[in-house]
């Protein structure tokens, strides 16, 4: 495999091991990857449009911080914060409901780590076994129903600093439960977070996960998320980007049972110089299931986006109903998105459809709206929320989604 | 309130307006009547400031404001509408959403304050009462999936919230069957005043035994080439428009 003059190597150097509980065989599978590769080039078609020289020549360092006042979108919630990949115990919930663990990694009795992120041949995730320095482990008792969400922030902070953080999350037998993950920044500048989830949806469980992505237009993004989902489970992922400079999300779900709900919702709003790049893979190993996946994105001023959205369906997988839709609104002549729609169905008894749409906005709309004495921007604004609310109102919780209205009515001036 | 002067205008450099001269005055109806092409949409769409159009020659006075030298958008919160005669559809924009930013956009512009949401919602309801829009479709995304019919009363329903001093209507009849003309017709007349004027563009009489103008004009090829009273409507459906050529 083609690679950059091993850059991999200087890397590692200022980085310390990691002291969680991982299995033998991941480390030494992690290691294995990282001696055989070094970071992936535009040649390798996983990472064809996503480029991370920028990454590969910083030497990043991890260092504990401790941060003030956060900006979060749930007041009313179980919260936990990560500063740099470090547990911060003052900003924690204390109370927990019964049936609700929530640790550190590091201080959790976990065998799962490295058992549900098995991408193979992916250096990030490989870094992440290798160097993380904690995360977080949620565990919700089977049948319970958590009353509030519980959310999980992840801060980073300084020059260069980087955040390699692993979590854990299970939900038990017929638990529900909503789960905010919030990425902030606070005075990070090229600063790389590195996060990796393994999730696990037991059987007739149901997770929501809003995942928000809002650092700093300098930083780097590398997030992996390995699901499970066991039969009669439902199982959704808001993956919202708001800010950062290279962002790249892996989202695998195997839905390993039958009669499954999946819901992957997405939206990114980009301006400036920014990349994100978003990698699912909905894997339907049995029959009798549904997904329902939604990506939109915005693009501004030289700004770029991918999208590539695989759904597997299995040999014996009948009876899935699996669909998906990606559209793109660009802002400017500059701005581009490379979307790929990517089906693989080896089954005779599905319906599944996929569809990938890219445009700018419609002038003769926008001048409809301006002879009803409504600005040029506003009538743009108008357009480019409505487009965007199509995956917001899937969201369930209102406070997440005014969250996000207010950043990018902050950052884009757009009112919702 | 508005007086054409001498307008020539051209798209992709083929002339369209030779030269057309109008003047209309405030608590005046006039229809405007003349075959395809002739140039009737033209008008309209210079007037509300398209931009693909380049006007040559002439000017056109509102009310003692330029109007061509104003935007799309200030010409609006002139107090100029324009009924299209194909409206656009609008995907997840609300009807609703949108004119409530159109309505506070025109009183920012005039100094005024912004209206209060439950003033808002009064004047839906009594406006789209007007036009007989349902409540249903005034919330749906601007003409999304809206019918013909519904599309134009959904035009007559935004000038009725808008309340402009000229409202143009482009072929507003075209596609309504008697009842949508009737009811369309009824809204535009509850609408007129002695403060405000309308233009009202078609090419059939029919719907100027709704609307009575006071006077009728036959744009042909680029300019008003006749000027009448009502009646000049009936003769122009028994006789064409060749004789005027
Ligand atoms: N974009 C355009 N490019 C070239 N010619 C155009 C364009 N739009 C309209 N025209 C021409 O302008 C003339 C007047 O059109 P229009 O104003 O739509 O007529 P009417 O509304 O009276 O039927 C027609 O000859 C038409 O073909
Ligand atoms: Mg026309």
């Amino acid at each position: 495999m083609e690679v950059l003059d091993n850059k991999i190597t200087k890397f590692r150097e200022g980085l310390a091991k990691t002291n969680l509980s991982f299995r033998e065989e991941s480390l030494k599978y992690a290691e294995d990857t990282l001696t055989e590769l070094d970071f992936p080039t535009t040649r390798v078609e996983r990472w064809k449009y996503t480029r991370v020289a920028k990454i590969a020549n910083t030497q990043f360092s991890s260092r504990k911080d401790v941060v003030k006042q956060l900006n979060l979108p749930i007041q009313d919630a179980y919260t936990v914060v990560l500063v740099n990949g470090y547990f911060d115990k003052e900003l924690s919930s204390k109370n927990l409901p019964e049936g609700v663990e929530i640790s550190a990694t590091s201080q959790s009795a976990n065998n799962l780590l490295g058992k549900v992120a098995t991408i193979k041949n992916e250096v990030f995730t490989a870094l992440n076994t290798l160097y993380a320095t904690d995360g977080v482990s949620l565990r919700i008792k089977a049948k319970t129903i958590v009353d509030k969400p519980i959310q999980l922030v992840h801060v980073i902070t300084g020059e260069n600093t980087i955040a390699t953080v692993r979590n854990v999350l299970v939900s038990e037998r017929f638990s529900e439960a909503e789960v905010v993950q919030v990425f902030l920044s606070e005075n990070a500048n090229a600063s790389f977070t590195n996060n990796v989830s393994e999730i696990i949806v037991e059987e007739g469980a149901k997770l929501v996960l809003d995942k928000l992505q809002n650092e700093s237009e300098s930083n780097f993004h590398y997030s992996n998320e390995c699901v499970q989902q066991a039969s009669n489970s439902n199982f959704k992922i808001n993956t919202i980007t708001l800010n950062g400079g290279l962002v790249r999300n892996d989202l695998t779900i195997d839905v390993d049972g039958e009669n499954c709900e999946t819901h992957l919702n997405g939206a990114y709003i980009l301006k400036g110089k920014q990349h994100v790049d978003n990698h699912t893979v909905v894997n339907h190993l049995k029959p009798n299931c549904h997904s329902n996946e939604m990506y939109k994105g915005v693009m501004d001023d030289q700004s770029t986006g991918v999208f590539n959205g695989r759904i597997l369906v299995s040999k014996d997988s009948q009876k899935i109903e699996a669909y998906q839709s990606n559209g793109n609104v660009l802002l400017s002549d500059s701005a581009s998105i490379n979307s790929k729609p990517e089906l693989e169905i080896y089954a005779d008894n599905v319906k599944c459809s996929h569809g990938s749409t890219t445009g700018q906005l419609d002038d003769e709309a926008i001048y409809y709206l301006r002879t009803r004495g409504i600005s040029e921007k506003s009538a743009k604004a108008l357009m480019v929320t409505a487009f965007i609310s199509d995956v917001t109102k899937r969201m369930d919780n209102d406070k997440v989604v005014e969250y996000v209205h207010n950043q990018l009515h902050d950052r884009f001036g757009w009112d919702f | 309130m508005i007086k054409i002067t001498n307008l020539h205008a051209s798209i992709n450099g083929k002339e369209i307006l030779k030269g057309l001269d109008l003047e209309v005055k405030a608590g005046e109806v006039h229809a405007i009547m003349g075959p395809n092409g002739a140039g009737k949409s033209t008008l309209a769409s210079i007037l509300a400031g398209r931009e693909d159009y380049e006007v040559t020659e002439g000017s056109v006075d509102f009310d003692g404001v330029d109007l061509l030298a104003l935007n799309t958008e200030d010409r609006a919160r002139e107090g100029l509408f324009l009924a299209f005669q194909y409206p656009v559809e609008i995907p997840g924009v609300s009807n609703v959403n949108f004119l409530r930013t159109a309505l506070n956009e025109i009183r920012e512009y005039r100094g005024q304050e912004q209206i209060p949401a439950k003033d808002f919602l009064a004047m839906v309801k009594e406006k789209s009462k007007l036009v007989e829009l349902d409540a249903g479709l005034a919330s749906r995304a601007v003409n999304e999936g809206f019918s013909g019919g519904e599309k134009k009363r959904n035009e007559i329903f935004q000038m009725a919230m808008l309340e402009p001093k000229l409202a143009i209507l482009d072929e507003t009849d075209s596609g309504l069957d008697i009842d949508a003309l009737r009811i369309v017709s009824n809204g535009v007349n509850a609408l007129k005043s002695d403060n405000n004027a309308t233009i009202v563009i078609t090419h059939y009489q029919r719907l100027l035994d709704y609307i009575v103008p006071d006077f009728v004009h036959v744009l042909h090829d680029g300019k008003i080439v006749k000027t009448g009273p009502k009646e000049l409507a009936l003769e122009l459906e028994e006789k064409g428009y060749d004789w005027l050529k």
